[in-house]
């Protein structure tokens, strides 16, 4: 029997790990990517929650996978045109080459969430106010954190849930990451400048997975980052630069007023630019949130509406590194199962439709 | 009787099972977006009276859950329905007919 080919659309963590399998498994495996390096966002992370581990570290090792198992890999691409004839996907790319797949695994990741949205926290207004993807650019750098003007902080802002459940930028979902990369990056700014004040500001603090509590903890025992219950109304530029943040403190009752030198907004995941081209090239089901819609919220995770098309990664909603890497994996089982003839991505289940979640009545 | 100085405390405890939810109610039912309300105190933050009164929307809802209603009526005068918080609040509650409602609720029960 001739080697079945996959088309894997995206190079991010979870394109490299999915891809990395399904080569190991005896696939043909043709990996694209728009651009010029494997890795995606986490090639502009620094260090990666709870354990402080370097990006690099999980992208060297995701490499090895790729390295070894000769996987085609196509970079500074982009989609023309995908056609489906009987099972045979056929895919035409930007450089005018034709790759055609007997499955293809969507790994289109995310974009983050543009922080001007947010119009009242004076992103792009202000000159201090900084978003945590600009925070981890400083970090990369190796360059000490300076307000514009050069001086050292005294005291910086860190804010929960931009541009996340907030009906007022029309993204009701949690992001999941944000919350404990608030107090992953708090704590490295204590470390680079024990002496700067750090305060967060959140709604409620989701520490769900494993070690996420305990990196809070040392937080506050540790580090003395200071948690205020109350999500910011507005951002507003001093005359010397700095912020004055407004805010309610709901556990004293009270509004609160404070100046800070550098105000960090902790964006959030959004559906990507990449997921909405190839969704609407292929016809795949959207859900609410504007993620890719799998076939079940619980069972089919990685099974799109086309046969022979599977999702993987933060395509379809907010997902940690790990999170990720886990269903990279799972997706490629599940293309494989495909591929041998297996119609384990058919069973039955009843359809538990999400609408209602959002309905307001 | 001498007097040694000793007096009854009052009872500082929200006593749910005497929970008075009336007036929620009142409001929840012409205004169902209060129900979504996690408290998150952006209303309060950018509210314009709340800077020099006591008025706090966050803590006039949660009293009203709690049917702590004595204290609202007051607070609420307050507010000059600017509808600030209205366009602030993330979870699209309707925070303007939220206290139009409770004023309301206030002349209904006669509170």
């Amino acid at each position: 029997m001739a080697k079945k080919n996959v088309i894997v659309i995206g190079g991010g963590i979870a394109g490299m790990e999915s891809a990395s399998y399904l080569s190991a498994m005896g696939f043909n495996v043709t990996l694209l990517e728009k651009s010029n390096e494997l890795g995606g966002h986490l090639l502009n992370w620094e260090r990666l929650f709870p354990t402080m581990r370097y990006g690099k570290q999980v992208i060297d090792f995701l490499a090895k996978g790729i390295d070894f198992e000769q996987i085609n890999k196509v970079l500074n691409v982009e989609i023309k045109s995908i056609e489906k004839k009987n099972t045979q996907f056929c895919v035409e790319l930007s450089n005018g080459k034709t790759f055609f797949g007997d499955s293809i695994l969507i790994t289109t990741g995310y974009d983050l969430f543009d922080a001007h949205r947010k119009e009242e926290y004076g992103y792009g207004i202000y000159n201090n106010v900084i978003t945590s993807a600009d925070l981890e650019k400083i970090f990369m750098s190796g360059n000490p954190i300076t307000t514009t003007d050069g001086k050292t902080p005294k005291r910086i802002g860190i804010v929960h849930c931009v541009g996340s459940r907030d009906e007022k930028v029309g993204h009701v979902y949690c992001s999941k990451v944000c919350c404990v990369t608030g107090v992953k990056q708090a704590i490295e700014i204590k470390e680079k400048m024990p002496e700067t004040e750090v305060f967060n500001f959140y709604m409620d603090m989701r520490m769900y997975g494993m070690h996420f509590e305990a990196l809070y903890k040392k937080a506050q025992e540790k580090y003395g980052i200071q948690f205020i219950r109350g999500r910011l109304s507005e951002a507003a530029e001093n005359i010397d630069g700095t912020i004055v943040l407004k805010v309610e403190d709901t556990l004293a009752g009270r509004p609160l007023k404070m100046n800070v030198d550098i105000l960090v907004l902790l964006v959030g995941f959004v559906p990507s630019k990449g997921s909405k081209e190839v969704g609407k090239l292929m016809g795949l089901n959207i859900g609410i949130n504007g993620f890719y819609k799998t076939k079940d919220q619980h069972t089919l995770t990685n099974v799109s509406n086309i046969d022979g098309v599977f999702f993987a990664g933060s395509c379809t909603g907010p997902k940690t590194i790990t999170n990720t890497i886990t269903d990279a994996r799972a997706a490629a089982s599940s293309v494989a199962s495909y591929l041998l003839g297996f119609d384990l991505h058919k069973r039955d289940i009843e359809n538990h439709e999400e609408f209602w979640l959002y309905d307001s009545k | 009787m001498k007097n040694f100085g000793y007096t009854i405390q009052n009872d500082r405890q929200i006593d749910y099972d005497k929970n008075d939810t009336k007036l929620y109610d009142f409001v929840a039912e012409s205004e169902k977006s209060i129900r979504t309300c996690i408290f998150c105190g952006t209303c309060s933050a950018t509210c314009t009276a709340s800077k020099f009164t006591d008025l706090s929307l966050r803590r006039i809802i949660l009293y009203l859950k709690r049917g702590l209603n004595e204290s609202l009526k007051k607070e609420i005068e307050s507010c000059m329905l600017c509808g600030k918080c209205n366009l602030a609040c993330p979870r699209g509650v309707n925070t303007r007919n939220v206290i139009l409602n409770i004023k309301r609720g206030i002349e209904h029960y006669e509170l």
